[in-house]
């Protein structure tokens, strides 16, 4: 049962195969019985789960059900959940019950899903192992002692270890990509303003965006249904009609144009991965692709450019954290200053201070132009760089990380090292492009992510590219060793 | 050398909106604390602003109203600093692209003339909340029911060049934006708060002094002191070889003087950058003209038509014409007795010091334009004297009936009796001999400055009921008379 894909237990439900009551007691007694190893979830919402089951259960019988109705989910931490504790992975909130629902929240709600509860995250989504959290890493279940990647890493170990059918995530440079690939997941970032920001914690307001974890290209379709589409309480929302992403999966591939940027393919890239990104294409090419050498020729700058401005919108977004109306306020305040300084020192983790002071800095007098001012001269670049690529191809492949999964505590000590995880996959951020990741071999039994970028709103054909290399491979079949 | 004060102002505008301008929270001025303050207002972890589109259409109407540049694409940037009324740790302002760019506007002097005052600009920004240190023990509390309530602030140029020029500025902004209907213009509720820039300079020279900002004056008459004073602080501090302090300062009405809340080094570094949160606001032109067109009658238009239209002189009707509804009070006042002098004189004189001694704006007079123009028609047609209106006027405040009542009631009825008033002169000429002796050994052409004795005399024995024209007529012949 914990290996079905969400189309297959939306097919078992809908022909009465099991009960969505017997699919989320059976996850959540498996969650109970080995989360403790994995460390996947931060709040297990039994209660709230068997309620939601039984109104899906009533749903399906009289033929209101949506093909998400009953589905066991979980979602990330950083998306407000009415009563019950959304921390974002921080000290700062532990104490925090959202007295609101996030819109995708809503969403879930409104057809039915059933959310298990909340996953494991970095510290507001600043990290890119999951080491970051308050309550400790979550164990990526491919190998001993290996990150999961983040900063949605809770939410990639409860699909891998099979702890939840599908999650959400939030991808600010990389944060559902890069943890999908680490972990042998199918993941799609929207283009931004399509899925709604309100009741999603803000880390970088004008990168962010939510998006489905899953184990098929199909599966994150069918989450994207429900998650996509305009919130007029999100001034950034996208007010363009949505597609159905589960339409167009099928269409043959013959004619795709396939770009190849060169700068992602350099020498400093694992030569295993290179490999399987190698085969991959090669695939896609007998599926009647073709391929094109491309350039992205400013590439080298999107680590730069964003860790000023992803680190200057957190330092203003994280400043209503301030211990006087919720969350994390220190024990016997003298003053109001030492109420924010205490309550700030105490309530964040070290990489949230790190992003705050080089976010502060950057937006400081005297020096917005040389920083801020300059880092979005140089998004724009990255963003004319894939809008000329885009006009020549339909698609662009490469790797999604670097290097497999890592071992825990191998860079906790190198911030800048741990940055350069997200080298391939935080241009598309500051671009605002959608962008996938899909499972495409393994390097040292360590899974490999293929990544798909595609023009703005392409979802459907992103999702389309990924599920034909799906019909055509197995990599994605594959599960973590003991499952 | 003499000294010169160099003036601008900052005015917040609440703008007049149901909703606050990044919720769906009222704004509604005295609820109970933290009962209009939503999730958003809150600034709790993952909520969103979304602009209010009434807010821009206020805007962009006071930037119509001033003949201003309107920003085709404006922007809202955040202005970090943390305080407590301060939800979210920064405040939604416009810096790089405000809504209202430069515009101008005519003040108008004591003296009759009228000075070209600059606006600079004029952005959209949201209201902080209240720190309320009262009721909590070694604790302050927090009511952020303000909070997010739109805000316009109006920048003028630094063309000011005293606390008169500067009250006559303030006064001018309250008028337009009171009367195209973007503010209440409630100074004692905080809805037209004004920020003082003062600094002073030797006659002739170009440069700028170190100014001082005096923030958040909430009357006409403390921006008139405020400056004042701080224009002589500073006077004081250069003669005596000082320099002058770059700073914030409070004016402390009580006291009646400004002391210092903060220097430029304590200041913060507020930086702003876009908030990446809320789309650039961009407007077409048609959405400006439509604007333009539909603006209510502006206080310059206005103050033209009452002269044209009542016959007022220049200082009546900009006084008259300032607040709207003033304004319309006097409008309905004058068309109803049918006399725009009279009308005015009463206004601008009796009533108006009236409103100022209990401290009432026009709308909330216990004497309404109908009862008042009722009260004007009797002094018109005789039936009291002008000394009985003010009587009969006092007793209308304290709601002790119309005119036409109260007049009957206090038998205030002028005596208009040509017998009856012959009966009363003859009767005070016959007990003032003194005076009578006194007038006919006069000059004849000193004489007409005598009359005044028996006038008094004559109102005081008729108990102010006599009609002075009458007494007039009748008292001259008898004594030229005695004369001969």
């Amino acid at each position: 049962m914990f290996s079905k894909t969400i189309a297959q237990l939306s097919q078992g439900l809908q022909n009465g195969d099991f009960s969505s009551r017997e699919i989320t007691q059976e996850y959540l007694n498996r969650i109970a019985s080995v989360d403790g190893q994995f460390n996947s979830y931060i709040s297990i919402t039994a209660d709230q789960a068997m309620a939601q089951a039984e109104t899906a259960d009533q749903m399906i019988a009289s033929g209101k059900a949506a093909p998400m109705t009953g589905v066991p989910i979980a979602h990330k931490d950083i998306f407000c959940t009415k009563g019950v504790r959304t921390s974002a992975g921080s000290k700062m909130l532990d104490n925090f019950i959202s007295p609101y629902n996030a819109t995708i929240i809503e969403k879930f709600n409104a057809i039915g899903s059933v959310s298990l509860g909340k996953t494991n995250m970095d510290e507001f989504a600043m990290g890119s192992s999951n080491e970051n959290s308050y309550y400790g890493p979550a164990i990526n279940p491919w190998g001993e002692n290996r990150v999961p990647g983040g900063s949605s890493g809770g939410s990639a170990v409860a699909v891998a270890a099979q702890l939840a059918a599908g999650a959400t995530g939030t991808d600010t440079g990389g944060s559902i990509r890069q943890p999908c690939a680490l972990t042998n997941l199918s993941g799609i970032k929207p283009t931004y303003g399509r899925v709604s920001r309100f009741g999603m914690i803000a880390f970088a307001s004008s990168l962010d965006q939510a998006g489905p974890m899953t184990k098929t290209a199909e599966d994150a379709a069918m989450m994207l249904n429900v998650m996509a589409g305009f919130d007029p309480k999100d001034s950034t929302s996208a007010e363009k009609p949505t597609s159905d992403y589960t339409a167009s999966l099928n269409q043959p591939l013959k004619g795709l144009k396939i770009g190849l940027p060169k700068e992602f393919f350099s020498e400093d890239l694992n030569p295993q991965i290179a490999a399987k990104i190698q085969a991959a294409l090669k695939e896609y090419q007998a599926l009647g692709a073709e391929l094109k050498e491309i350039s992205l020729p400013n590439t080298a700058l999107s680590i730069p450019a964003y860790y000023i401005i992803a680190p200057a919108e957190a330092s203003s977004n994280l400043s209503r954290f301030d211990g006087v109306k919720f969350g994390h306020r220190c024990e016997n305040p003298q003053n109001i200053e030492d109420m924010y300084k205490r309550s700030r020192g105490e309530g964040f983790g070290h990489e949230v201070k790190r992003r705050i002071l080089v976010g502060t800095y950057a937006l400081s007098e005297g020096f917005y132009d040389a920083y801020y001012k300059k880092a979005q001269q140089i998004r724009r670049l990255i963003q004319q760089d894939y809008i000329n690529a885009l006009e020549e191809v339909d698609v662009i492949m490469g790797p999604t990380t670097p290097q497999p999964a890592f071992k825990i505590g191998e860079k906790t000590s190198d911030p800048i090292d741990m940055y350069m995880e997200d080298i391939y996959t935080l241009s598309l951020n500051l671009a605002g492009l959608p962008g996938m990741s899909i499972p495409c071999g393994q390097a040292d039994d360590l899974p490999i992510g293929l990544q798909i970028i595609g023009n703005y709103f392409a979802e459907e054909r992103l999702l389309n590219v990924a599920h034909m290399f799906q019909q055509a491979t197995d990599w994605h079949k594959t599960t973590a060793p003991g499952l | 050398m003499e000294w010169e004060a160099v003036i601008g102002l900052e005015i917040h505008a609440q703008l007049a909106t149901k909703t606050k301008i990044f919720s769906g929270a009222s704004t509604a001025f005295g609820a109970q604390a933290n009962t209009q303050a939503c999730a958003i207002d809150l600034a709790l972890p993952g909520t969103l602003p979304v602009f209010n589109k009434q807010a821009l259409e206020m805007a962009v109407m006071f930037g119509t109203a001033i003949d201003a540049e309107i920003g085709k694409t404006s922007v809202f940037d955040r202005k970090n600093y943390f305080y407590p009324d301060s939800p979210k740790g920064y405040q939604t302002s416009q810096l790089f692209y405000p809504i209202v760019g430069q515009g101008e506007l005519d003040i108008n002097l004591q003296d009759g003339s009228t000075k070209r005052i600059g606006v600079t600009r004029a952005h959209l920004e949201e209201d902080a909340g209240k720190s309320l240190h009262e009721k909590f023990a070694d604790m302050s509390g927090i009511d952020l029911n303000r909070a997010g309530t739109p805000l316009l602030e109006i920048v003028s140029d630094p063309d000011m060049r005293s606390a008169e020029e500067a009250v006559a500025y303030a006064k001018k902004i309250h008028s337009i934006v009171t009367s195209i209907g973007i503010c209440d213009g409630n100074m004692a509720e905080g809805s037209f708060r004004v920020d003082c820039n003062v600094s002073v300079r030797y006659k002739g020279e170009s440069e700028f002094g170190n100014r001082t900002e005096t923030k958040n004056i909430n009357s006409f008459r403390f921006i008139e002191k405020a400056i004042k004073g701080e224009i002589i602080r500073q006077i004081e501090i250069l003669e005596d070889g000082g320099s002058i302090t770059q700073e914030t300062r409070l004016y402390d009405a009580e006291k009646d003087e400004t002391r210092s809340m903060r220097s430029k080094e304590e200041a913060n570094d507020y930086r702003y950058f876009p908030c990446p949160d809320l789309l650039p606001i961009v407007i077409e032109d048609e959405y400006i003209e439509k604007i333009r067109n539909n603006l209510p009658e502006l206080p310059d238009a206005r103050k033209q038509r009452f002269i044209e239209q009542y016959q007022l002189s220049n200082n009546d009707a900009a006084t008259l014409s300032s607040n709207k509804d003033l304004a319309a009070y006097y409008e309905n006042v004058a068309q109803d007795c049918n006399d725009n002098k009279l009308a005015a004189n009463w206004m601008l004189g009796e009533f108006s010091k009236v409103l100022n001694q209990h401290d009432l704006s026009i709308e909330q007079s216990p004497v309404d334009a109908q009862g008042f123009a009722l009260l004007l028609k009797r002094i018109k047609d005789d039936t009291i004297s002008a000394s009985g209106a003010k009587k009969v006027f006092e007793a209308m405040w304290n709601n002790e009936g119309n005119a036409d009542q109260i007049i009957e009631a206090k038998g205030l009825k002028q005596v208009s009796d040509t017998g009856a008033i012959e009966a009363i002169v003859s009767e005070v000429i016959a007990k003032s001999d003194k005076q009578v002796q006194q007038y006919i050994a006069a000059e004849p052409e000193k004489r007409g400055k005598m009359l005044g004795f028996f006038m008094g005399q004559i109102m005081k024995a008729s108990g102010g009921k006599a009609n002075p024209g009458q007494v007039q007529s009748v008292l001259k012949p008898m004594l030229d008379a005695m004369c001969d």
